[in-house]
């Protein structure tokens, strides 16, 4: 039987505060994309929209999300190396 | 152009090289160096049979067919992985801590292990992946027939059914020998890794190398490109708002669901921290896959003649600009997008049907755990061997059965729907600890018979499987029941149809069923693994201790795992445990470890039903559960307990220090104490014996002197009187014993009768009092007495103490609340701050300046006496002079008992 574990704390410091920002901003990342992947869909009111426009709009708003999520993805890995196996993710999480 | 002969004998080199590669990889990992065969990138790259033949050349197709749409098919994904952090990455933990084989085994495992689940989604990972693989065979077929049309300038195609007959017989050699190698699942198949990595960048570069040509040689730069869409049928998009969210929803959802997906992205994960590379380089692999599809279906719309497969531009454009070997390329990549698929979802798909068809059977059938007999390795991995190859069948026969006629891009979608009835009974496994093992069967079961019956038949043709009546009417003439206008519905797109209402009516029951119900115990227990798979590092256990032998469990771990592997594991939990040998104590703890060690090889449902024929007790109960909550539960309440202990505890050491301080203190002042009251006692006495010591002796004093000598001797008689006097006065006070004599009086006469009985006739050290004797008119019920000797005590004080020229004494009167307040304000120097707190203190006498005066106790009296009429005395600083307030109610309360002065204990103690 393992020991109850310790309560979260409730504060942290800097790094560890910017760290969960960090997570949150990941767990944004893909509502922002989808966001940006629907928008498209706003500019049709009258008639079709160029082709090309969209396209280019689209794979810039692509190229933009997974430039974000590198830069993420190395801080978000040392991150998760620091914490080891405890989980900060659950804090405002799913 | 490329002779028929050469294009197979490059096509058989490039799968000869692929045979070369996945078998030095083996060697290289089982040699030990896997090094960069671990490395993010390969893992990265693996992911890539996301992008199969379907990508290839299907979204060009697709493009050409209905323009933007066909980037839902990579944006679905890419939303997927940039946000791991939610769901990638638990499903990744969850796969390596449960030790997952396939997603058939992760739903199963997280329902209480329970097989029917497994069998369910089997089911329908193999109906959903069957068209899919008929899709690959159909690519690599219409692509070898683009050739051979080509070169042999007519319609003498060798025949095109072998072509995709000996494609399948290729690919089912490739995956037994690579993915059959070793039973446990678990372990990486670094040979069929390696090998998809291959052919991903094969791929890549592929698509790449024609996307520039076809930018920079066909047409001229982007810039010139850009106006050739704009120019083409495909410039003006008319977004179908429901089939772009549609879309990527499905393939987003295929990420989690297809089983090849979940082969590569948790099964073959090496190192979770690989996910977050993946997140941003897979997406980066999407979008370059994806960036010259737009163009080269612009210019295939433009170069190619009318009827052209749109599916094929990949391969046409290049071969019918003269480009061979470029088109060779494409070709290669194209064959290795169908191959990569094909290997992983076979050996996917075969994995679950042998863990959760063919062991369960077998086990049944077997019935007695303990007589177990035969190598159940050979036994599985024949399973697995023959489940490939019945895949590869299944799939041929549906290619036959199709006759290759369908559009690429409208097939993988039907696949995708079909495997995406997991997603639910996934998702809410992971996040919702209420999901139940019915609630996800009910889900799974009316989400298959939605699709099949909305999508997957109807696929097949009006009045092949489905009559044209029943597609148009409805059965029976029901019009609600029509297929593709299910409870009327009508006029929308078919695919988006069948997902909107498969995936709707799954997840209500799904919902609904689990709320319904109550879990069985294996299902909690699991559910709480799985869901908080990030708080749980230790497991909790799903066994009790039993009375399993040993040496059983070894017996049949043997067969599973093989005899050093399992001898090997033994022995090393019999050394954990401290004992020698190869048989450790069967605790719980070990049952757990054993069962999940054969998961990883014949799935949680399989592994946890024979580990309970030889235990040969049903695991847990729902009371064992409640128990392990109670123990926690029980274990976080000592500690709070604990924790408001030593508080308390803290607390009282804190109390007993400061009673130590205020003993030490006391100690000392009743030395002090005894000293001055011995020294105030003996002075007079000293005079008082010197003078009587005179007068006996001396008969010749003259009657002067002798009147002289006994009126001091009177005087200090007096004194010492007064002290004793005083003495007592205090000892009765602070003893309690006193009893007050009360009465109403007003405040104006008590003062006027102090003043008066201090008035020195003589004028000698006259004080000036100042009176507001209009504030002093109040009624009060006291002990008139006891508090003049108060009010003549501070102005005797003032008197003697006053430094001032003209000494004044300022006594201020008022109400306030249900007391009275009285301050005693001279205009001297005031009292030192040092010595504020000491004054009312006995002896406390600051100066011996007109020391003739008293024994210092008037303060010390005033404070007791103040005290029992249910007032206090302070001094007051901070205005100008000495000043005291003294505060009394206008009636002493009922009980005049010890009413509390601050000073009290001490000075109680003192005479203790």
């Amino acid at each position: 039987m393992k020991a109850p574990s310790p309560p979260r704390p409730v504060f942290l410091a800097r790094h560890g505060y910017r760290s969960r920002r960090m997570m949150d901003l990941s767990r944004l990342l893909p509502v922002a994309g989808l966001f940006l992947f629907l928008l498209p869909l706003l500019h049709q009111a009258d008639g079709p929209v160029s082709t090309p426009a969209t396209l280019i709009y689209l794979f810039s708003a692509w190229f933009g999300l997974i430039v974000v999520a590198a830069l993420l993805a190395r801080r978000l890995a040392r991150v998760d190396d620091e914490s080891g196996t405890t989980e900060a993710g659950r804090e405002g999480g799913p | 152009m490329i002779p028929f002969d050469i294009l197979v004998a490059v096509c058989v080199s490039y799968v000869a090289l692929l045979f070369i590669i996945a078998f030095m990889a083996e060697r290289r990992a089982s040699a030990g160096r896997v090094g960069w065969l671990r490395s993010p990138l390969v893992y990265t790259l693996s992911l890539s049979v996301y992008c199969t033949a379907w990508t290839f050349y299907g979204a060009v197709g697709y493009a050409a067919r209905s323009g933007l749409e066909f980037l839902t098919i990579y944006l679905g994904p890419t939303l997927v992985l940039v946000g791991w952090w939610w769901a990638l990455r638990k499903l990744v933990r969850i796969g390596k801590t449960q030790r997952i084989t396939s997603i058939a085994d992760l739903i199963s495992s997280r329902y209480g292990k329970s097989n029917a689940l497994g069998v369910i989604v089997t089911l329908l990972a193999v109906v959903g992946t069957t068209p899919y693989i008929a899709l690959q065979l159909q690519s690599v077929t219409l692509s070898f027939a683009v050739f051979v049309r080509a070169g042999t300038d007519g319609w003498a195609l060798p025949d095109v059914n072998a072509t995709a007959l000996w494609v399948a017989a290729g690919l089912a050699l490739f995956t037994v020998l690579f993915g059959t190698r070793n039973l446990d699942a678990n372990e990486r198949h670094h040979g069929v890794v390696t090998a998809i990595a291959v052919e991903a960048v094969v791929k890549l570069v592929a698509l790449v190398a024609v996307g520039i040509f076809v930018v920079w040689g066909v047409a001229d730069g982007p810039r010139d490109m850009a106006i050739r869409i704009s120019e083409s049928p495909l410039a003006g998009t008319d977004f179908a708002a429901g089939r772009w969210v549609g879309m990527t929803f499905l393939s987003a959802a295929a990420i989690f669901t297809l089983p090849r997906m979940f082969q590569v992205l948790v099964v073959e994960n090496a190192d979770e921290r690989h996910l977050a590379t993946a997140s941003w380089a897979f997406p980066l692999y999407l979008f370059l896959m994806s960036l010259f599809v737009m163009p080269i279906a612009v210019i295939g719309l433009a170069t190619q003649p009318a009827g052209a497969n749109p599916d094929l531009f990949v391969l046409t454009v290049p071969l019918s600009l003269g480009q061979e070997g470029l088109a060779t390329l494409a070709f290669l990549g194209g064959f290795s997008s169908a191959t990569s698929m094909v290997i992983v979802a076979a050996i996917a798909l075969s994995t679950m049907v042998s863990n959760h068809i063919v062991m369960p059977l077998w086990l049944n059938w077997q019935n007695t755990g303990a007589s177990m007999s035969g190598d159940v390795r050979k036994l599985v991995l024949r399973a697995r061997r023959i489940s490939i190859a019945g895949v590869l069948v299944l799939g041929y026969a549906y290619f036959r059965l199709t006759g290759g006629s369908e559009a690429l891009a409208s097939i993988g979608l039907i696949s995708f729907t079909g495997v995406a009835q997991a997603l639910p009974a996934l998702l809410g496994g992971i996040f919702w600890r209420g999901a139940t093992r019915r609630g996800a069967g009910a889900g799974l079961l009316i989400g298959l018979a939605v699709w099949l019956y909305t999508l997957f038949l109807p696929s097949f043709g009006a009045g092949s499987v489905m009559s044209a009546g029943l597609l148009s009417d409805g059965p029976w003439g029901v019009a609600w029941l029509r297929p593709q206008a299910l409870f009327g519905v009508d006029g929308v797109d078919p695919l988006l149809h069948a997902v909107f209402w498969s995936i709707a009516l799954n997840s209500f029951a799904f919902i609904g069923v689990s709320l319904w119900g109550v879990p069985g115990p294996m299902e909690r227990l699991q559910g709480a693994q799985f869901v908080n798979v990030f708080d749980h590092s230790s497991d909790a256990q799903g066994w009790m201790q039993g009375a399993a032998e040993a040496e059983d469990l070894l017996i049949m771990a043997q067969r599973i795992l093989g005899g050093t592997e399992a001898q090997a594991l033994f022995q090393r939990a019999a050394v954990a445990q401290g004992k020698t040998g190869y048989l450790p104590d069967t605790t719980p703890a070990f049952l757990e470890r054993l069962e999940r060690e054969l998961a990883g090889s014949v799935g949680a449902a399989t592994a946890h039903a024979m580990v309970g024929q030889i235990v040969g007790r049903s695991s847990i109960s729902v009371e064992d559960l409640m128990a392990m909550a109670d123990e926690t539960a029980q274990m976080m309440e000592y500690s709070s307990q604990l924790e408001a202990k030593s508080a308390e505890l803290e607390r009282t050491a804190r109390q007993l220090r400061e009673a130590n301080e205020k003993l030490t203190e006391l100690s000392v002042q009743k030395d002090a104490f005894l000293s001055q009251i011995s020294h105030e006692l003996r002075t007079p006495m000293t005079s008082i014996r010197a003078f009587s010591e005179i007068l006996m002796g001396g008969e010749d004093l003259r009657i002067e002197d002798r009147r002289w000598y006994s009126s001091i001797i009177h005087d200090e008689g007096i004194r010492l009187t007064r002290l004793l006097d005083d003495l007592l006065d205090l000892s009765v006070l602070e003893n309690g014993q006193v009893s007050l004599n009360l009465q109403p009086a007003n405040l104006r006469d008590l003062i006027d009768r102090a003043v008066a009985a201090t008035t020195e006739p003589k004028g000698d050290g006259a004080i000036t009092i100042h009176r507001d004797r209009a504030a002093e008119n109040i009624e009060l019920v006291t002990d008139t007495d006891r508090l003049c000797q108060v009010f003549i005590n501070l102005i005797v004080n003032a008197r003697k103490y006053c430094t001032a020229d003209a000494p004044e004494l300022r006594i201020d009167a008022r109400r306030q609340g249900d007391g009275v307040l009285l301050d005693f304000v001279d205009n001297g120097s005031g009292i030192p701050k040092r010595s504020q707190a000491i004054i009312f203190e006995k002896f406390a006498r600051l100066s011996d300046r007109n020391a003739a005066g008293g024994a210092g106790l008037g303060l010390a009296i005033c404070r007791e006496i103040m005290g029992r009429l249910g007032g206090s005395i302070a001094y007051l600083p901070g205005q100008g002079g000495a000043a005291f307030r003294v505060q009394l109610p206008l009636r002493p309360p009922e009980t005049s008992a010890p009413a509390g002065s601050q000073g009290e204990a001490p000075a109680q103690l003192n005479h203790a």
